[in-house]
């Protein structure tokens, strides 16, 4: 698979290049948008709840608190939601060209992964941008970034490939998962701080995966702290196994999964 | 290391459906489940490749053909039975597939090539070519979405074949584009075989698989009818697509040696056919230019309502050189009554090259025999041209020419 992988390289990389111009090639502003979406997002959320919620951060003395600390959940939630949201689509959304030509399958989540790492890392960029600009100084924790990073994308994809291979044959998948996708993100802490939450509901909170990648982001890109490893840890245990699930059921299905395309 | 580029043996392809997709997951982890409805697509069909062969595969829609390719070059799994393949394939299955429309051609041709397993070095040391062998000029540095469907084709062939395959499926998708390209396609296939590539040719084009291929296949309803010599299969698939309705094949050695097929309902059929000299005596070796009768006696079985003639002169290899009905010469012969024999005598000056032809008649109540084919009768006569009276001159076709030159 890993051979596979690197003989396939260069068509990998210019999908993934493609990826990204496809996007942006006709549109006037080109890879603006990239960043000037998740960032419109970001002052919506800051412009309604900055009143209701600025108060409740604790030892920050930025006035801006509330917008980094809703920039570094955003940060790991659109990563999170866009490897989920494409992966589960990625069979299905090829299937032409995996009726017609012959290549590794394997090639189409590393493409999805690698498109959605590019795009999220220039959102980072961005987000570091906007703190610089209103004064909040990067520290040597931010230096944990990449190893979250892997850590979600370990366990967006190991998730989203499972649902992707089942959508392939359950097509209410992808439809379900636009739902799911979206009360998950109200049910993680990342307009609102985990401090609102009612006690007897921390510990469901704690069952949430993304609650503990979420938190890490925001306690590297807020509060400039080495992150809560424990928690980290165990999300990346998880998130791998549930890799190699989905890994092992991708190999059975792949024989029939061009059938039902 | 076998000879052989491809070896396929009891191949089978089964279309499953489960009911539930439960079932479908529960097979994967191993669990033995029945499916609900098995559909088999394809089933044993066995035959194997030479380097160098060419191989045409012929059949109705949903005979199998597509399946049999896509197992071919891997996009399907089989489901019984092995394949084994000795070496690269490259396919031109659905040109322009993997396109992205917003990418000029070149960076298009780099995507597709990548996407064929090719690195970005190995293209760039071919991409001039594929350039001046697509031949649409400045539209290759231009979005693919502004080309027409033929210039989409053109640079895909010139993509998928860039690198010499050690096999090379063509579908009729070749039939896209004009004449010219078309052409050009055809000889870079020829190249292609001459340097050993096989070749897999789909096609319902006769003149195609019998010029380009060494054998066929016929396949019908997912099964392997026959494998066989070109012409012989061509003319059991045009006899197999009057067959729809449960009538007669029958297939017998010729006296030449070549396979004769015969078909159809008998109401009428050729008793008799024979080529006359202008003296009226039967001969078999016709001098080039010569004017002859071909002679052919009906004799009609049962009350026909209309009785159209057909004939078709054909060349060694199966290809038509000539052929007319008396529907098209507004001769068709009405109300035809039971016990009656029909004589036609077809006179025309034998303006073909040298060489071995055969004639095959077809008794039909209007122009084609997919209505109602009464008989179809392949190598119902054989002749040979030889060139005795005339200039020396090479083709299949006599076209006398006056020649003048002056020095000047």
């Amino acid at each position: 698979m890993l051979l596979a992988i690197w003989r396939y390289r260069h068509f990998i990389v210019s999908s993934i290049k493609n990826d990204l111009r496809s996007r942006f090639v006709r549109s006037k502003l080109g890879a603006a948008w990239m960043i000037l979406q998740p960032l419109a997002q970001v002052a919506i959320y800051a412009l309604v709840l900055s009143r209701v919620l600025a108060a409740k951060l604790p030892g920050i003395n930025n006035r801006y608190a509330y917008v980094i600390y809703l920039m570094a959940g955003m940060t790991a939630w659109s990563l999170f939601s866009e490897l989920l949201s494409r992966s589960v689509n990625m069979f299905v959304d090829n299937g032409s060209l995996m009726k017609k030509i012959m290549f590794p399958r394997v090639c189409l989540p590393v493409i999805v992964a690698g498109s959605a790492l590019v795009n999220n890392v220039l959102l980072l960029a961005a987000a570091i941008g906007v703190f610089l600009l209103v004064g909040h100084m990067p520290t040597a924790a931010y230096l944990w970034l990449p190893a979250l990073f892997v850590v979600n994308v370990i366990f967006s994809l190991g998730l989203g490939l499972l649902l992707g291979v089942i959508n392939v044959f359950v097509r209410d998948v992808a439809q379900v998962m636009t739902v799911v996708l979206q009360l998950w993100f109200w049910l993680t802490p990342v307009v609102y701080m985990p401090t609102i939450i009612p006690e007897p509901l921390k510990m469901a909170l704690e069952l949430n995966p993304m609650y503990h990648i979420v938190l890490s982001f925001q306690t590297v890109m807020l509060y400039g702290q080495a992150p809560h490893v424990r928690g980290l840890i165990a999300v990346g245990v998880f998130g791998l196994l549930m890799l190699g699930v989905s890994l092992l059921m991708f190999r059975r299905a792949a024989p029939e999964m061009v059938d039902v395309l | 290391m076998t000879d052989k580029l491809l070896t396929v043996n009891a191949l089978g392809k089964a279309y499953r459906d489960y009911g539930t997709e439960w079932k479908r997951f529960a097979s994967w982890v191993g669990v033995q489940v029945q499916p609900k409805v098995e559909h088999w697509a394809l089933k044993d069909v066995s035959f194997n490749v030479a380097h160098g062969e060419a191989i045409g595969i012929v059949g109705q829609n949903g005979a199998g053909k597509s399946t049999l390719l896509k197992l071919i070059t891997g996009t399907l799994r089989a489901t019984s039975g092995s394949l084994a393949v000795n070496g690269r394939i490259a396919a031109i299955l659905e040109l322009g597939m993997g396109f992205n429309p917003d990418l000029s051609g070149r960076e298009n041709v780099y995507h597709v090539a990548g996407l064929m397993g090719f690195s970005r070095k190995a293209i760039d040391g071919v991409i001039d070519d594929i350039e001046e062998f697509a031949e649409i000029g400045s539209y290759f540095n231009e979005p693919t979405r502004t080309y027409s469907t033929g210039m989409q084709m053109r640079v895909a062939f010139s993509t998928a074949t860039a690198f010499r395959p050690d096999a090379l499926i063509v579908d009729e998708a070749l039939s896209v584009g004009d004449a010219y390209f078309q052409h050009k396609c055809f000889k870079r296939i020829r190249e292609f075989r001459e340097l050993g590539t096989s070749l897999l040719i789909v096609s319902h084009d006769s003149g195609a698989v019998q010029s380009l291929c060494d054998r066929a296949l016929l396949l019908d309803g997912g099964r392997m009818v026959k494998d066989g010599d070109p012409a012989e299969i061509m003319d059991l698939y045009n006899a197999l697509i009057a067959e729809r309705e449960n009538r007669t094949v029958m297939i017998s050695k010729h006296e030449s040696g070549r396979v004769q097929t015969v078909s159809g309902t008998r109401e009428a059929s050729v008793e008799q056919i024979a080529l006359l000299n202008e003296a009226g005596d039967p001969i078999e070796f016709v001098d080039v230019g010569q004017p002859v009768v071909l002679h052919i006696k009906v004799a009609v079985r049962e009350d026909i309502p209309r009785l159209v003639l057909g004939y078709m002169i054909k060349d060694r290899l199966g290809q038509p050189v000539f052929g007319t009905n008396t529907h098209h010469t507004g001769q068709a012969l009405e109300n035809v009554k039971a016990g009656q024999c029909v004589q036609f005598r077809i006179a025309f000056p034998m303006n073909l090259g040298p060489g071995s032809y055969s004639v095959s008649t077809a008794l039909a109540s209007s122009e084609t025999h997919l209505v109602n084919n009464y008989e179809w009768r392949d190598l119902a006569l054989v002749f040979s041209v030889s060139n005795m009276s005339r200039t020396r001159f090479v083709g299949t076709a006599w076209v006398p020419p006056v020649i003048e030159t002056a020095q000047l």
